[in-house]
């Protein structure tokens, strides 16, 4: 073997040892647990093979409802928290006075811990016996009845959730776009100024195609992380998701695996499974959608 | 159409909260005549750029005007004053082909000036047959050469026809070869579509070779402006006669006395009605003839061939250069003697300039 070859994968070593002990090795236990029924961890025993798991998974209804939360998670916060971001970047890129101190501001959320983020939205939105919180005194004042955001209309929770999500997840996708944007040369503009460019045909044809693979590398980290969401539902309702109907499919894997119902590996590989495909699903259609929009340099 | 510049000044802010504002440009007077091809001509940092910017309408001057033809522009937008700036890196729009960003412009049209699909598509092979890449209209920008990339810049300035052509450090980009293809290249494209035209170099052998006119800058004043040989046979300072010229003039600390030129000892012109004093002396590297009994006495450190020419580099103690090159033709060869340790010179009187020493003003004089 060529000796440089042989170096190269030496160094490569310690991670492909770690990623494969980690990473690899469960992924593929995983892959076998959904199809062993009844897979006990402690006694390493199971009763049979089969896609029994697979369909209990998809019909209970605490896994539908865990699916259905969590796609109209997907489907409102990535794109309402791209477009947001975007504006918020665009707004920071065209200001110099105090840009700074903005910037910082919208930064925040992203140090801040989640748990305390979420004691921030209980006093926004959580009825108490002495307030009906902040949403609703505001409500309150346009003459509209309180609501019930945390254990009321199904509805009213999922805006919560919503509007807490695009919260947390905004100042990544402000710092990327900021950077992106401050990227593209100002010769650029300044070319398309004298050639009497309209400011949207600017946006529209000079900036956005220059940002866009930032943009695109947003939307699919921000797919796969919407997915991946519980510990905001969490923070906000509790521990018992189900019983909230806020459950999304990492909560539901995790019951299934420590919760009150806990003690069903085999369930929970099975679920885990099942969002593992729909991830790669979507990322299969978001790259081949790639293709066909996003500029390469 | 005619660019008329009066007293425009441009300054910009101080960065420091303590220093000055930078005067880039100072109180710049000229008018371009129709159809010339103008080099603006200075080191970094002259204001050339800033000029340019100026005419452009990407920057407003701080005082002064700015008049196309009989239009005041001074405060009209870069959009309405119809120029096609060319920007040194080019700024093609890297995720069009080559004719997407012919015609970039055109699809800004509005209104009364709006074309058709197929004009503008006439236009821009028209303008891309101007500059010879019709072939490559299907291409990214990336795929092209520094050239090329060019000459698409070019073609998108030229698109929408505008009233002045403005080009920023057009060949700075380019390897040697290709620079001297290209100049050739705008020479033609401007002669043959009569534009107006500015462009910026820090380049002199550029600026003379093309321009009809070339406006020396430093330090955002204009030194002199004028035609290049005009230019580099009478420069009005020091500075002018230092930047134009390559090999560059050799520039000698001398004293008139009595109405003798001296450098060190050497006497080397007799001068009628010149005042006494220190002067700086600048000759041409053509100005020096090698004679056996030549006046000025230098020290021969060695002899260059270059085909039609040789250079002869020599060291004098009163030389300001480190090396005195000096270009004479190739058949006087014989006449110099390699192994000597000195030549000795006559010069040219024509190509010999005296500068005061202390505003390095140039000072006449006639030889005896």
């Amino acid at each position: 073997m060529d000796k440089n070859k042989f170096k190269g994968w030496l160094y490569l070593l310690p991670a492909i040892l770690f990623l494969a002990v980690f990473m690899v090795y469960p992924l593929v236990d995983v892959f076998i647990y959904s199809f062993e029924e009844g897979y006990n961890s402690a006694s390493q025993t199971y009763f049979g093979v089969g896609t029994y798991n697979y369909s209990y998974v998809l019909h209970d209804p605490y896994f539908l409802q865990a699916i259905k939360n969590t796609l109209i998670l997907v489907l409102i916060t990535v794109p309402v928290s791209t477009i947001l971001a975007l504006l918020i970047s665009l707004g920071l890129s065209s200001i110099k006075k105090l840009r700074h101190l903005f910037q910082t501001v919208y930064f925040l959320p992203y140090v801040t811990n989640t748990l305390a983020v979420g004691m921030v939205f209980m006093i926004l939105f959580k009825k108490t016996p002495y307030t009906d919180g902040l949403a609703n005194l505001i409500l309150d004042f346009f003459g509209q009845g309180p609501i019930d955001f945390i254990d009321g209309p199904y509805w009213a929770k999922m805006l919560v959730l919503c509007i807490y999500t695009v919260w947390v997840v905004m100042p990544f996708k402000v710092l990327v776009l900021t950077s992106a944007l401050a990227s593209v040369k100002e010769d650029y503009y300044s070319a398309a100024r004298i050639d009497g460019t309209s400011r949207f045909r600017i946006f529209y044809k000079i900036t956005l195609p220059m940002i866009s693979p930032m943009l695109f590398y947003l939307v699919i980290t921000g797919f796969i992380g919407a997915f991946k969401a519980y510990s905001d539902a969490v923070a906000i309702f509790g521990t018992n998701l189900n019983a909230a109907e806020m459950n999304t499919i990492v909560g539901y894997i995790y019951d299934m695996l420590y919760g009150d119902s806990g003690g069903y590996p085999s369930y929970a590989s099975a679920a885990a499974i099942v969002l593992f495909v729909i991830v790669l699903t979507i990322t299969c259609i978001n790259l081949l959608v790639r293709k066909k929009y996003v500029f390469n340099k | 159409m005619k660019v008329v510049l009066q007293n425009v000044t441009k300054k910009f802010p101080a960065s420091g909260k303590k220093g000055e504002d930078v005067v880039a440009v100072n109180d710049f007077t000229f008018e371009i005549p129709d159809g010339e091809l103008i080099g603006l001509l200075g080191p970094s940092g002259c204001g050339k750029s800033t000029t340019l910017s100026l005419i452009c309408g990407l920057q407003k001057p701080t005082s002064g005007k700015i008049l196309f033809g009989e239009d005041d522009v001074t405060e009209t937008p870069p959009e309405h004053r119809g120029v096609g700036l060319v920007f040194q890196n080019y700024a093609l729009y890297p995720h069009l082909t080559v004719l997407q960003n012919i015609l970039f412009p055109l699809e800004n049209l509005k209104g009364k000036n709006k074309l058709s699909k197929d004009e503008m598509k006439k236009r821009a092979y028209a303008a891309a047959s101007l500059v010879q890449i019709e072939g490559l209209m299907e291409r990214r920008p990336s795929e092209l050469s520094g050239g090329q990339q060019q000459r698409v810049a070019i073609a998108r300035a030229l698109v929408k026809m505008p009233r002045v052509l403005l080009l920023d450090e057009p060949l700075s980009n380019l390897d040697a070869r290709l620079r001297l293809q290209t100049r050739e290249e705008i020479r033609r494209i401007q002669k043959e579509t009569g534009i107006t035209t500015v462009f910026v170099t820090h380049d002199q052998e550029e600026a003379m070779s093309i321009s009809d006119r070339i406006v020396v800058m430093k330090d955002g004043v204009v030194q002199q402006i004028g035609k290049p040989q005009d230019v580099y046979d009478d420069p009005k300072n020091l500075f002018v006669a230092k930047f134009l010229g390559t090999p560059p003039i050799s520039v000698f600390e001398g004293e008139v006395k009595n109405g003798a030129l001296c450098i060190g000892k050497d006497v080397v012109l007799k001068l009628k009605n010149a005042k006494d004093g220190k002067v700086y002396v600048g000759v041409r590297p053509e100005g020096f003839i090698p004679e056996k009994n030549g006046a000025l006495h230098c020290k021969l450190k060695g002899v260059e061939v270059m085909g039609r020419d040789i250079s002869i580099l020599s060291e004098n103690e009163a030389s300001q250069n480190p090396v005195i090159r000096s270009i004479v033709s190739a058949d006087s060869k014989r006449d110099i003697d390699v192994s000597a340790e000195t030549v000795a010179f006559s010069l040219k009187p024509h190509k010999v300039f005296l500068f005061d020493h202390e505003s390095e003003e140039r000072i006449a004089f006639d030889v005896l």
